[in-house]
């Protein structure tokens, strides 16, 4: 299977300089990343890509089985660093994607420069026996589950087909309105356990590639202690904390979110 | 609507002492809503935030539902906070990405936590506004109270999943039937090689292929392959009596035609009100050839398509039985015959209609396999074996993909070269 379709992969940028890397967390798809694109393809190769089950990616290739942990997701982004054969990028992963980039760098750290922690969390849920606060208990998510639900009602009975039916034509999705965020239900409530429910605190200190963390101030999601806790674990790691507000910095800030990827990556060299 | 609405010019009756200037003070008056009240005491809740949600403006309407003072929440709370946790990280997750790209969201179901720890669903719709320049400026924020409406879409998605269930069960129960309407395994017999396969189209509905290969008397073999009319239980029940009916009349007479003449009598017996069930069937005796080796097999079809002889020489012919007719429809069904020797290295295929009747474009076009085509794909299979062939075939099923939309059964006999033979 070409990992260029299945992860709807799209390079762009200036060809032959430092590559970044830009993964999306759960819910959206790689147009999470489009305001901050323009500031960063001046001086980089830029790859985007949908992780397979949101956006553009090809349903086709999601099963339970592969997509059920993290590991599925870890093994594409490997997948695409070999198969694109860019030399070592800048992975800048958001929210969950964070932790696939902790993942993979510690499977394979010459496939990375560096890692771009974008409003991380190791692990969402609270653990009263070590005093670690994620935020989030298990019931919170599966009230998150709910609220999948009660918005996909019209999914897949109408939009199933439109969406499914077109792979070779994805800008008939893409017309469509909330399509950004929009995936089948049951991808999703898999996505959403994966994302809310894995614990990798204990893989943090396997980091060997320099690491910027970058929290932001007011996260509901990444409260800034977790960003702090990431930081002590991770050896080789900086801390910033943006002047963004929310979970979505590349969104809510575009600007100041390229400016400090930029900085970091130029600086790797 | 019936009632009038027009001119107040033109109203008359009984009220028509008032002079239409006092029908418009009176309509004015009725309609002497501030835009400051009409905001406040909205039949919905309005929220105004600022870009990073810090709740800049809401109304009484929406601080009545929830409990709250003005001062509590102006300036001082986020509308996340205003939501349950899940709905926080809904909120989060999509609600804020998307109205950042889109400029705004519509109709998204969350739930408000009210200040006594109450819950509120409501649908939410936001837009932001901008400046002239275009730049964002703040969020505005729609809330309608949709207890009755989310209680109906709980009950839609219980239904649901119910029927996904129901779903499931039907699709596990109808694999099961289909099962017990086909022998496990091909039977073993001595000197012949014989292999089978049956693709079913959809898992929603038994489908009414079947066949069967079993022992006669003295080293002779009977082998059936037929189509129901139709799918599910019905079709379903008419294969089991086919099949019975099938076996047990070869055993009291093994002649192909008499086996079927004795099925259709059946089925008119059976089937003789306003539900007519029909099969097409091909029954084959299949006798030892001492003098020539191999077997002898004479088939007879009632209207169904013609068995595929690929000869150890490479050649392939259909074994046509010209004029069978259809079993179960008329009282006295013509069964035509032919008889053919099945040397070694020979192979007969039996198929169901479900394969030359596949669509070759899985897009569902017109184009069907066809009859030559199968003739074509014999000639370049022979000079075949049984597995070979029915491999061949599942391949051959696999390419049309969900072109295949009926079920297709096949069963190929192969009579296999002795070693001596091989040498020659």
């Amino acid at each position: 299977m070409d990992v260029r379709i299945r992860n709807h992969v799209t390079v762009t940028g200036r060809a032959g300089a430092p590559v970044v890397m830009l993964a999306h967390g759960f819910g959206c798809d790689q147009n999470m990343w489009r305001l901050v694109v323009p500031a960063l393809e001046r001086d980089f190769t830029v790859v985007l890509f949908d992780h397979v089950g949101s956006g553009n990616s090809q349903l086709s290739a999601w099963s339970r089985d592969r997509y059920g942990s993290l590991d599925g997701y870890v093994e594409d982004v490997l997948e695409m660093c070999r198969e694109l054969a860019l030399g070592p990028v800048t992975f800048v992963g958001h929210s969950v994607s964070a932790m696939m980039g902790v993942l993979a760098a510690a499977r394979e750290p010459d496939a990375f420069a560096g890692l771009v922690l974008l409003a991380p969390s190791p692990c969402f849920i609270d653990d009263p026996a070590t005093g670690y606060r994620g935020g989030f208990s298990g019931a919170d998510i599966d009230e998150l589950l709910e609220s999948l639900d009660a918005n996909y009602l019209g999914w897949s009975g109408a939009m199933a087909p439109v969406i499914m039916g077109n792979p070779e034509r994805p800008e008939l999705g893409e017309e469509l309105t909330n399509s950004f965020c929009r995936t089948d239900p049951e991808i999703a409530g898999v996505f959403a356990r994966v994302t809310f429910l894995s614990d990798n605190r204990a893989d943090l200190a396997a980091v060997r590639v320099p690491t910027l963390v970058a929290q932001c101030s007011n996260d509901a999601i990444a409260p800034p202690e977790v960003g702090a806790f990431v930081h002590a674990r991770i050896p080789e790691s900086r801390l910033v904390t943006l002047n963004a507000t929310g979970h979505c910095p590349q969104l809510a800030a575009p600007e100041e979110t390229a400016a400090a990827i930029a900085a970091f990556a130029g600086a790797l060299g | 609507m019936m009632c009038a609405t027009g001119d107040p010019a033109d109203s008359k009756g009984p009220a028509g002492d008032q002079g239409p200037a006092d029908e418009d003070a009176r309509f004015s008056e009725l309609l002497e809503d501030s835009a400051e009240d009409l905001y406040e005491r909205a039949p919905c809740g309005y929220l105004s935030t600022l870009l990073d949600g810090r709740i800049a403006k809401v109304n009484a309407t929406l601080l009545d539902w929830l409990g709250y003072e003005r001062g509590d929440l102006v300036g001082r709370r986020h509308f996340s906070d205003l939501l349950t946790v899940g709905g926080r990280l809904y909120h989060e997750t999509h609600f804020a990405p998307l109205l950042r790209m889109q400029g705004e969201i519509s109709g998204i179901a969350l739930e408000l936590k009210a200040a006594d720890g109450s819950r509120l669903p409501v649908m939410v719709t936001s837009t932001v506004k901008t400046g002239s320049d275009g730049q964002p400026l703040l969020i505005r924020t729609t809330l309608f109270d949709a207890r009755d409406r989310r209680a109906y879409e709980r009950e839609l998605l219980r239904a649901r999943k119910e029927a996904d269930l129901e779903r499931d069960r039907l699709k596990l129960l109808n694999t099961t039937l289909q099962k017990t309407l086909l022998p496990p395994v091909p039977a073993n017999v001595p000197g012949l090689d014989v292999a089978a396969h049956y693709h079913i189209a959809s898992v929603d509905e038994v489908g009414g292929d079947f066949y069967d290969l079993f022992p006669l008397a003295a080293g002779t073999w009977g082998l059936f392959l037929g189509d129901v009319c139709g799918k599910g239980a019905a079709a379903a029940a008419v294969t089991s009596l086919a099949r019975y009916t099938l076996r047990a009349a070869a055993v009291y007479n093994p002649d192909p035609a008499a086996v079927l003449n004795n099925l259709n009598t059946v089925l008119n017996h059976e089937y003789n009100g306003n539900d007519p069930r029909f099969c097409t069937v091909v029954f084959g005796l299949l006798t030892p050839d001492p003098q020539r080796g191999g077997f002898r097999i004479t088939l007879a079809s009632g209207g169904h398509p013609p068995a595929l002889l690929m000869r150890a020489d490479g050649t392939a012919d259909y074994l046509p039985t010209p004029g069978g007719q259809l079993i179960g429809v008329l009282p006295d069904a013509h069964i035509a015959t032919t008889t053919v020797h099945l040397a070694p290295g020979d192979t007969l295929l039996l198929h169901t209609d479900g394969l030359t009747e596949a669509h070759t474009t899985s897009a569902g076009g017109e184009d069907r396999y066809g009859d030559d085509a199968l003739l074509d794909f014999g000639r370049g299979l022979a000079p075949t074996t049984a597995s070979g062939t029915i491999g061949a075939v599942r391949d051959l099923l696999d390419s049309f993909g969900t072109g295949v939309d009926d079920d297709t059964a096949v069963l190929a006999i192969h009579v296999p070269r002795t070693t001596c033979e091989e040498r020659q």
